[in-house]
């Protein structure tokens, strides 16, 4: 191996389900291993959100498509003499695989650190893999690949049922699951088929023990195992989709360490050099075991591994991939010792993931062998008990904990048997009703040491509710009760149950100032990755009631500021506002203060503890950040970067005497409470969309005769939407909201009108003391109603008006100074004409700062970091509208892992990632960008489908339908589109709707026959018939991986940047390259 | 759970509960790191004498196993009773869940009349036997006080080795096998081999005897109390026959070569212990449990280090230049802990084999 010099990192891409912010981490700690080598690093990754593509990171970003034709147009440019494939999940593992297999590497001697492409493909092959296994003696599961369904029919009479299908080559197990017989197989096996040549059929471990191992090797044949993993579900449940703690809890020390030693045989015999992850299930009855998966890279498992016992993991392959033994590197938290040894950990740790399943229609809710998932955190405690609790309440879905929650399970035994994101709250109930231990353990397989856990912490709240006052919670019961993990909400509920209090916060803060007279008091323990054996100078932290003593000692002077997290990655909160935190971090230590962090989101950036002076690795509650401020004393706390979650925390926390930095939390509650802000945009003259917030139907009915359909329904305090729905006729009013009301019964529904065919404009703005610094426009490309984190996002804003333009800037002034900003915010408007009326205000950083950040090169987060510090800054003098070039923001959608979920966009949020491109022009950056989340140049060979819905859709399209026939493209339409397209001279082939008899070529056909390379279908609120059809090709296009496109004008946008430009037209170039003006 | 207090040599005290036997008890604190194993620590008769301190905070979840004999050797525990003074732990559970689970650990301890507390942070007493080394400690029940006891002035190996000779397997090697403390997956690992084992007690004098190898055990304490074995290994090593030792077997094997041996601060007692054979990158992880060490500059000329410790640079094992002779201060058995030098025994075995050829 020649020494590397030049080294490509490939990133992941945009965020999507199964492969999440995780590979932000991995991708940035590589890139800092590199760097600390003396190495040149590329990389590509057009994901704009993320901490790896800030500036200083890499020596040179490409904001552009992980596809072998870009990769090697990088390649070609920059002439790279090594490649990393491990550090950007299946995107970057599966793009590697396709270069080495064409020879681009080879061709222009591009070496590949760390694993052998080779040993990827081998344990990406099921069968090789598992022949591979067997040979030397280790046991997978009895498993057939066959090539068809018969095939398929034919092995299980061998294995038999229950059976499990796998498609080979995908992320997540995409189109695996279960089958009892053969009806469920035939099913299953055909949309498996639509993935993947080849699928497996495996006999069913469902019921066994999931465990993991994160495994490490050197180029000397060193081998460490840096933890190993248990999931809380039993095998069946995709690990993404597990509760899983670290380390295993329920393993004798026989079992942990044979499966360790497995692991290492797989890994040396594989031959990896870095990282890799081999997941075992284990007969709860026996030592027996089956190797069930190995990932070749860095995996979330191995983000989780990290996070959990303060191994860096991406770090050290980094560096392992360069020729490094483990014995040269040192172990990044004690740094006297070697970085060849295996943590110990002297604390638990539980992941649990989290689902957004409620946003999208038709989706089964359903825990399964494919993963649905959208984030996780992780809780740390020293009793599972703790870390649970904990745990439960970070997923930020409703929950106080493992008990005390208002959400009920309608059916505990379905629940059990048919698990969902609530099977906890199941098992709660099910001990209310006299479950025992051993019956939930018949029907859930969940071994009985978590549920004999679970059932302490019911017991323990049995415990307080024979308490009816808190003068008589002695000390012993409330320290008891802490060390289960309850916080001072759950207390306070049970205790106070029969008060009435002023509001849901009241009974908890009693209860805290009861504790705390109490001397009942967490304690900060760190996180050191030897269990206290050696001295170390960790900063990563947490913070536990079992315990006695504190690890650190404060300084309480002033010169601190802590930055709230944004918590789990969630539809609407992700990976951009851990890059708005980590920049804030950096800002503040740039300013000589020291940062503290404090998030739980095992997936990112914020949470390594060498971002920031001091992480707190724990939860984003009032009571939690009340105790790390009780221990800091810090100058104050920005809630203004981590997104809703301590947007919502800044009112309760400047209540309790902590100092809020920024914006002051009465102006955050003036642009939050709907009503307050109404009244103060109709104080100043600026015009919203009319809205009421009623609670009676009459009245809703009244209102919406006076502003005229379609409206749009929403609860109040929303980030992303949640529940919002446009709705154009009576009948779908008074389904909406029957389901608005389940989702908030305290608060009132909000009924706004809705402007159709409207433009919606945002700005990104920083602000001191009511002043504009510096600010920048975006246009979306699709009319208002398609959800701004959804939206294509143009900036600078290539279509308004020159007055348009002025009018923002003077209303977001008029904002700014009411308020009296100080920091960042994001304003949205509607604009038709030159009117213009504000949607939705808010005072933090929004989806939108990195991009716009990175557009610019001008850091917006740095600058109000700076302003929130109360430094005085100068208004930025540039005008950013005057720009060179282009960038344009496209969401990515997950819709093929949401089994039957309609992938149409609206007023809810469904994207999951996004990414951005620049380009020369509008349409060279939306071409990179849309290629960037999947969208493929279509062949000539195959064709292209339009239905395009509604007849003002129908003529958006006409002009680009004319550019696609012209291009030489055959294009297909649907029975009115056909016509409509005929009657202006554009010819098409006619394709019959899927429920049509009729004869001829039917749509279904040319979908599942791969005939078609794109798909256009705008969807027509219309018939239920045409909804049905219109469904059933969105949904097939998804399920059988085909590009699809449901909203007009961004059809249309991509049709003409697809014609006009081409993939030729695209300019490789870096980031740098572009320059903001000569 | 009954209250009880840990009183520490440096007159600090830990409140905690009681979940095991109720007696005062005291010994020399040790805290060790491993996350499994402690049905295997606890028999291992090294900890004679000491307080265990598991750093992991949740112990007793999966139970203990039942006290079933293979072929003479129990097949679960190292030894055939728990062997440390007290366990004192952060959180007991006391619902344990697996399928060869016969008791839970607070009715074992019990049966064995050993104390156990929980309750405790361990982590701060574990910081504190860092900083401060390994101390003395006794828990104290009611008024049932009693004097701080340091084993190490104690011949704790004629307390743990077996009283009488004792024979397992009908192999082709003969191993003698000195039992200064020994844990039973030595005699399982050896077994694997084509050999048959004679146990001797640790100050058998075995000068006379007929056998293809000799292996010195792990054991408890310090190891100059072995003054019978050491002077008996003083013979071996005139003999070409080849030796294997672990642990406190690699000091004595160190002291009968003429090295000396010192008290560590705080030991090392784990799973994760990187060793690194001298002069190249070739690293092992390995299960450790001991409080002395061999100074490695008093070594002879005629040995050499086989292993150091990557951490803190501490002997590790030792080899002979030119006899087949070597002993590593790990625990190659491991059980519990990490079994990546196994391999050691066959070398061992290979050893005799060799000599045999001769």
């Amino acid at each position: 191996m020649t020494e590397s010099k030049r080294i490509l990192v490939l990133g992941s891409g945009a965020l999507k389900i199964g492969q999440s912010g995780e590979f932000d981490y991995s991708g940035s700690q590589a890139l800092k291993a590199l760097k600390e080598e003396g190495k040149f690093t590329i990389l590509i990754n057009p994901n704009v959100a993320t901490v790896q593509t800030s500036e200083d990171i890499a020596d040179v970003t490409y904001f552009l498509p992980i596809t072998p034709y870009f990769v090697e147009q990088v390649i070609i440019k920059e002439h790279p003499d090594s490649i990393m494939l491990a550090f950007g999940g299946q995107t970057a593992l599966n793009c590697g695989v396709e270069l080495y297999r064409s020879g681009v590497l080879e061709k222009y001697g591009v070496q590949v650190l760390g694993t052998p492409v080779q040993a990827i493909i081998n344990t990406e092959d099921r069968e090789i893999f598992a022949d591979m296994l067997r040979s030397i003696d280790v046991k997978t599961p009895k498993s057939v690949a066959v090539n068809s369904i018969d095939e398929a029919l034919e092995v299980v009479k061998e294995i038999g049922y229950p059976v499990i299908v796998r498609a080979a080559y995908t992320l997540g197990g995409l189109g695996s699951g279960f089958c009892n017989n053969d009806e469920q197989l035939r099913e299953l096996a055909e949309s498996a088929f639509t993935y993947s040549p080849q699928i497996l059929v495996e006999e069913s471990l469902k019921g066994w023990k999931e465990i993991e191992y994160e495994v490490v090797r050197d180029c000397y044949d060193n081998c460490i195992t840096v933890c190993n993993m248990e999931n809380f579900d039993p095998l069946g449940i995709h690990t993404g989709e597990s509760i899983v703690v670290a380390p295993s809890q329920t393993l004798s020390d026989h079992e942990y360490h044979m499966l360790r030693q497995i692991a290492i045989k797989i890994i040396r015999h594989v031959g990896i050099v870095g990282e890799c992850n081999v997941q075992y299930a284990l007969d709860p009855d026996s030592d027996d075991y089956r190797v069930i998966e190995v990932n070749a890279r860095l995996s979330r498992s191995s983000a989780l591994a990290s996070k959990a016992t303060g191994y860096p993991l991406a770090f050290v392959a980094a560096k392992l991939g360069l020729g490094f033994g483990l014995d040269e590197i040192s172990n990044a938290v004690t740094k006297v010792t070697s970085a060849c040894f295996e943590p110990a950990l002297d604390y638990v740790v539980c992941k649990v993931p989290r689902w957004d399943l409620g946003k999208f229609e038709g989706v089964s809710k359903l825990l399964g062998s494919s993963m649905k998932s959208v984030g996780e955190v992780m809780s740390i405690g020293r009793t599972f008990e703790e870390a649970i609790q904990k745990g439960m309440r970070m997923v930020g879905q409703g929950m106080h904990g493992f008990v005390c929650n208002h959400i009920k399970v309608p059916d505990i035994d379905f629940e059990l048997n048919n698990p969902t994101d609530k099977r906890l709250l199941a098992i709660a109930q099910a001990f209310d009703e006299g479950y025992s231990v051993d019956k939930l353990h018949d029907i859930t397989k969940i071994d009985k040491w978590f549920l004999y856990r679970l059932h302490n912490i019911w017991s323990y709240k049995k415990r307080l509710e024979a308490v009816d006052s808190p003068e008589n919670l002695d000390e012993e019961l409330m320290r008891g009760a802490k060390r289960m993990g309850f916080s001072d909400h759950q207390i306070g509920s049970i205790i106070y149950r029969n008060s009435t209090l002023s509001d849901s916060h009241e009974a908890g803060l009693r209860i805290r100032s009861y504790r705390k007279n109490m001397g009942v008091l967490p304690v900060v323990k760190q996180i050191d990755t030897l269990a206290g054996e050696y001295p170390a100078l960790t900063n990563y932290l947490y913070l536990t009631y079992n315990g006695t003593q504190n690890d650190l000692e404060f300084e309480k002077d002033g010169k601190s500021v802590v930055v709230l997290g944004s918590g789990a990655y969630r539809i609407g909160s992700s990976v951009e506002f851990d890059w708005c935190g980590v920049t804030a971090v950096k800002k503040i230590q740039q300013m000589g203060y020291r940062a503290i962090m404090i998030n739980y989101n095992p997936e990112t950036v914020s949470t390594d503890y060498d971002v920031c002076d001091r992480l707190f690795f724990d939860e984003l509650t009032l009571e939690r950040v009340l105790d790390i401020c009780d221990m800091e004393c810090p100058k104050g706390v920005i809630v203004s970067t981590g997104g809703q979650i301590p947007n919502n925390l800044a009112l309760l926390l400047d209540r309790q005497g902590v100092n809020i930095l920024g914006t002051s939390a009465q102006s955050i509650d003036m642009a939050e409470d709907r009503q307050k802000f109404s009244c103060m945009c109709d104080r100043l003259g600026i015009d919203q969309p009319r809205w009421k917030e009623l609670s009676r139907m009459e009245e809703i009915h009244d209102f919406v005769r006076e502003v005229g359909l379609p409206v749009m329904i929403r609860p109040s305090y929303v980030l992303s939407g949640a529940a919002m729905k446009v709705v154009s006729n009576m009948d779908e009013l008074e389904d909406s909201l029957r389901n608005a009301a389940v989702v908030s019964k305290e608060h009132p529904v909000v009924v706004t009108e809705f402007m159709q065919k409207t433009k919606e404009v945002e700005i990104d703005a920083v602000a001191q003391n009511g002043v504009i610094k510096c600010y920048a426009i975006s246009e979306h490309i699709e009319y208002a109603g398609v959800h701004s984190g959804d939206a294509t996002v143009v900036f600078p804003a290539q279509k308004l008006y020159y007055e348009t333009i002025r009018r923002i800037k003077r209303i977001s002034r008029q904002i700014a100074s009411e308020l009296n900003i100080s920091g960042p915010f994001n304003i949205q408007f509607l604009a038709k004409d030159n009117a213009l009326k504000v949607i939705e205000c808010n005072l933090r950083a929004s989806r939108s700062f990195p991009f716009v950040s990175k557009i610019t090169k001008f850091n917006f987060i740095g600058l109000a970091t700076e302003i929130m510090l109360g430094k005085e800054v100068e208004a930025f003098g540039k005008n950013f509208a005057d720009i060179d070039y282009v960038g344009v923001k496209c969401s990515q959608f997950s819709f093929a892992r949401l089994l039957h979920a309609d992938p149409v966009i609206g007023v809810d949020m469904a994207s999951t990632g996004e990414v951005a491109c620049i380009g020369d022009n509008y349409y060279e950056a939306l071409l990179k960008s849309m290629l960037s989340v999947g969208y493929i140049i279509p062949s000539k060979e195959k064709g292209i489908l339009i239905s395009s819905g509604p007849s003002y859709s129908k003529v958006e399209l006409l002009e680009a339908s004319r550019m696609l026939v012209e291009s030489g493209y055959k294009l297909y339409a649907t029975g009115g589109t056909h016509r409509f397209l005929a009657e202006h001279g554009i010819e098409t082939i006619p394709l019959h709707w899927p429920d049509s008899k009729k004869e001829g070529p039917n749509v279904m056909e040319y979908l599942t026959g791969h005939k078609l390379d794109l798909v256009i279908n705008i969807p027509k609120n219309n018939t239920q018939a045409e909804l049905a059809n219109g469904y059933t090709i969105r949904r097939t296009a998804v399920d059988h991986n085909i590009p699809l496109i449901t909203n007009a004008r961004l059809a249309s946008a991509f049709i003409y940047a697809l014609c006009k430009i081409g993939v030729e037209g695209l300019a490789i170039r870096s980031w740098k390259e572009y320059r903001l003006s000569e | 759970m009954r209250k009880v207090v840990l009183q520490l040599e440096d007159g600090s005290q830990f409140e905690a509960r009681s979940f095991g036997y109720e007696k005062s008890v005291s010994g020399e604190l040790v805290f060790y790191t491993a996350m499994t194993g402690y049905p295997e620590s606890l028999t291992d008769p090294s900890y004679k004498g000491q307080i265990l301190v598991p750093t992991y905070p949740m112990i007793g979840n999966y139970g203990v196993p039942s006290d079933e004999m293979v072929c003479g050797v129990s097949k679960f525990y190292e030894s055939e009773r728990i062997q440390c003074s007290a366990l004192i732990i952060s959180d007991y559970s006391e619902n344990c869940s697996h399928w060869d689970s016969e008791q839970s650990l607070g009715d074992w301890l019990k049966k064995w009349k050993v104390p156990g507390l929980c309750g405790v942070d361990t982590r701060a007493l574990t910081k504190k036997l860092r900083e401060q080394g390994s101390m003395l400690g006794k828990i104290v029940f009611d008024s049932e006080d009693i004097p701080f006891y340091n084993p190490d002035e104690d011949n704790l190996v004629a307390q743990v080795s077996t009283k009488e000779p004792l024979t397992y397997g009908s192999g082709r090697h003969k191993v003698l096998l000195v039992d200064c403390g020994m844990k039973n997956n030595i005699l399982r690992c050896l077994l694997k081999h084509d050999v048959s084992v004679k146990r001797v007690p640790w100050d058998y004098d075995f000068s006379g005897e007929d056998y293809d190898g000799l292996f010195i055990s792990n054991g408890p304490g310090d190891p100059r109390q072995c003054g019978a074995t050491i002077e008996h290994l003083r013979g071996a090593l005139q003999d070409d026959r080849p030796i294997m030792g672990i642990c406190l077997g690699n000091q004595l094997l160190a002291l009968a070569a003429g090295a000396s041996t010192y008290k560590l601060k705080y030991g090392h007692r784990g799973h994760n212990q990187p060793v690194v054979i001298p002069g190249t990158h070739r690293c092992f992880i390995t299960s450790q449990n001991h409080g002395f060490a061999i100074d490695e500059t008093t070594l002879p000329g005629d040995w050499e280090v086989m292993f150091r410790n990557l951490n803190d640079g501490t002997n590790e094992g030792i080899r002979h230049k030119s006899k087949p002779f070597f002993s590593t201060q790990f625990h190659p058995e491991a059980s519990s802990g990490p079994v990546d030098t196994e391999s050691l025994f066959a070398e061992f075995v290979k050893n005799m084999a060799d000599y045999d050829r001769k």
